[in-house]
């Protein structure tokens, strides 16, 4: 039974959820949203669940003094201000200390992490269009087109010759016809495995996402 | 001198003011020219109602379309607007319904009472005089159960879904399905061998998807393959995630995985991790646990954003065997670049008849493949229909959404 229960809710909301595709009528529309919603909430009370996640993984770290476990003292208390602060003071308050701790601390530090991405995508593109074989020549020489056809610089280079061969027009045949080719070609395969996928898990085919085959 | 001036000044004042009293006698009088137009626009033509079918309907809504007035746009080109009236009756009194601009072909009667037979009338007005009025109906809104333009849809999906249980059945009745190699599947469980022969743990990233999302649950029947492989061969597994009922479900997943190879006692409920939701704030922290427990083999398996090149190049710089699986198209470069296999769109969603080969799930393989041969087939076919006639009944049919 404990397979069973989930298998037979999966394929009762798989098969409703088509079916609200297909039907217009609105009993049906407005079921399918209310469960969408349901959906929502239990994700959204779920968070309990990653605290308490949290909460132990740390803790065991601390107990048996496992290497690193100094970030995990760092972490709970953290955790505990912003509980602490948020609990009696309101978190999106304009001038709360939950709020203003969101914006000054939490905010900048994910900014810099994403701001790394650029030097990340230097050396990655460093390693990607180095000349090994005849692929990696052509990558080279594709991204040296676009991206120089995407500034001004690439335009005022070749402003001067024949319009078909100027940057900025061959970074546009590169995007819409290679480019696409290629991006609708995985799109395509991805929906139709996508599909697939969901046949089988609606019809219980497909269940190691639940632990086990059997 | 002064007095010169003077004269010459008046003079000039004068002369202004008589000029500007003739301006102003010569000037048109608006009103009256407003009042003067006694022609109406042209009327409005083809007008038609029906039914309107939206994804929640309630039988309430009435689409009118028309063709514009002769007026609207040309000939006179004085259309202000078109003004709609409602009647309950072919003998009954005409309702104001609403008013759509110059230029505008249709208008969305959302206050219907289903089942009523309605009448529709429109008329040009071109801010004096209305057109003759267009009459159509009558027409009733209807609770429909079946969205019509969908057909097409649907029956490329039965078709998609006959084709996968056919495979489904030829496969359980011992037929040979050929697969072809995925070598980013294959790499998989040599990546974890490495892993244990350099007693290191294996680290796997489910994405930051919420559980909702295909490429989630995808991830998840890989890290069933995942953990099984791990458990065999005792190696550590660290599953951070960020979400936590994606948590959740990967405790489950992991620990079924070990009960199934028999090794229960090898599943350490601290390896699967709730990180957290913000997405850098995830990407630190799974990068903090690169670079402190140093895995051996990294596998991003999942729905992937701006992160994945984060975890990724960190991965390459701490020396790592990676292995990423994704259908978010916009990311694949990243991995291509910074991992040593990925799996593109539909092999992730492939990875766990793959992994298995389980007969049932080869089947759905297959079934793809073949519908994607059908695709192929359709799309060429309705390219050259489309540049023989646009506007034939083959691509009209596949154009409905």
């Amino acid at each position: 039974m404990r397979r069973e229960i989930p298998l037979a809710i999966t394929f009762l909301i798989g098969i409703f959820m088509l079916v609200d595709f297909f039907v217009p009528h609105h009993v049906v529309s407005s079921s399918a949203e209310e469960m969408k919603q349901w959906g929502t909430i239990i994700i959204a009370a779920s968070i309990l669940l990653g605290v308490g996640n949290l909460i132990r993984v740390h803790f065991h770290k601390i107990r048996r003094r496992r290497e690193g476990w100094g970030y995990s003292i760092t972490t709970l208390a953290i955790m505990a201000i912003m509980f602490a602060f948020g609990g009696p003071w309101g978190t999106i308050e304009e001038g709360s200390a939950f709020n203003w701790m969101f914006l000054n601390m939490q905010v900048p530090l994910q900014s810099t992490m994403f701001s790394l991405l650029a030097f990340f995508i230097a050396s990655a593109a460093y390693r990607a269009f180095r000349l090994r074989s005849a692929e990696a020549s052509l990558l080279l020489i594709a991204a040296i087109i676009v991206m120089l056809g995407r500034v001004p610089l690439g335009q005022l280079m070749t402003r001067s010759w024949p319009e078909a061969v100027q940057l900025p027009n061959m970074t546009e045949v590169i995007m819409a016809y290679p480019n696409m080719a290629a991006f609708r070609g995985i799109l395509m395969g991805a929906a139709l495995g996508v599909m697939a996928m969901g046949l089988r898990i609606i019809l219980g085919i497909e269940r190691s996402y639940l632990g086990g085959e059997k | 001198m002064t007095m010169k001036l003077l004269r010459s000044l008046t003079f000039l004042a004068v002369v202004s003011l008589a000029v500007c009293a003739c301006a102003q006698d010569a000037r048109p009088d608006s009103s009256a020219a407003m009042s003067l137009d006694t022609v109406p626009p042209a009327p409005i033509t083809c007008l038609e109602a029906r039914d309107y079918v939206d994804n929640s309907d309630a039988g309430d809504k009435i689409h009118i379309t028309w063709s514009l007035s002769a007026d609207d746009g040309g000939g006179m080109s004085d259309v202000a607007s078109y003004q709609l009236w409602r009647s309950e009756g072919a003998e009954a009194g005409w309702d104001s319904l609403g008013v759509a601009a110059a230029g505008q072909t249709s208008y969305l009667d959302e206050t219907a009472e289903p089942g009523v037979d309605y009448y529709y009338g429109v008329a040009a007005f071109d801010g004096v005089n209305y057109s003759e009025q267009t009459s159509f109906g009558p027409v009733a809104g209807r609770t429909n159960f079946f969205q019509k333009t969908r057909v097409s849809v649907l029956v490329l999906m039965l078709v998609f879904f006959g084709m996968v249980l056919v495979f489904t059945k030829l496969a359980e009745r011992g037929a040979d399905l050929f697969v072809r190699r995925i070598p980013g599947l294959n790499a998989i469980e040599e990546a974890v061998g490495r892993a244990t022969e350099m007693g290191r743990p294996v680290l796997y990233v489910p994405g930051i998807g919420e559980i909702d999302n295909i490429m989630t649950i995808a991830s998840l029947t890989i890290l069933s393959h995942v953990a099984k492989i791990t458990a065999r061969y005792e190696t550590p597994l660290i599953v951070p995630t960020a979400r936590a009922v994606v948590m959740s479900a990967a405790e489950e997943v992991v620990k079924e995985a070990y009960a199934a190879v028999g090794k229960p006692d090898g599943y350490n409920p601290d390896n699967i991790r709730y990180l957290s939701d913000a997405q850098f704030a995830f990407a630190g922290a799974v990068n903090g646990i690169m670079l402190r427990e140093k895995p051996a083999a990294n596998l991003y398996m999942g729905a992937f954003w701006a992160e994945s090149l984060l975890l990724a190049e960190t991965g390459f710089e701490a020396g790592a065997i990676q292995v990423a699986g994704t259908a978010m198209v916009s990311q694949l470069p990243f991995f291509v670049t910074a991992c040593d296999f990925t799996l593109m769109g539909e092999e992730l969603y492939a990875a766990s008849a793959y992994l298995s080969r389980e007969p049932k799930l080869l089947g759905g393989l297959k079934g793809s493949d073949w519908m994607k041969v059908l695709s192929i087939t359709i799309m060429a076919t309705g390219v050259i229909i489309y540049l023989l006639n646009p506007d034939n009944a083959f691509v009209a049919w596949f154009s409905s959404q």
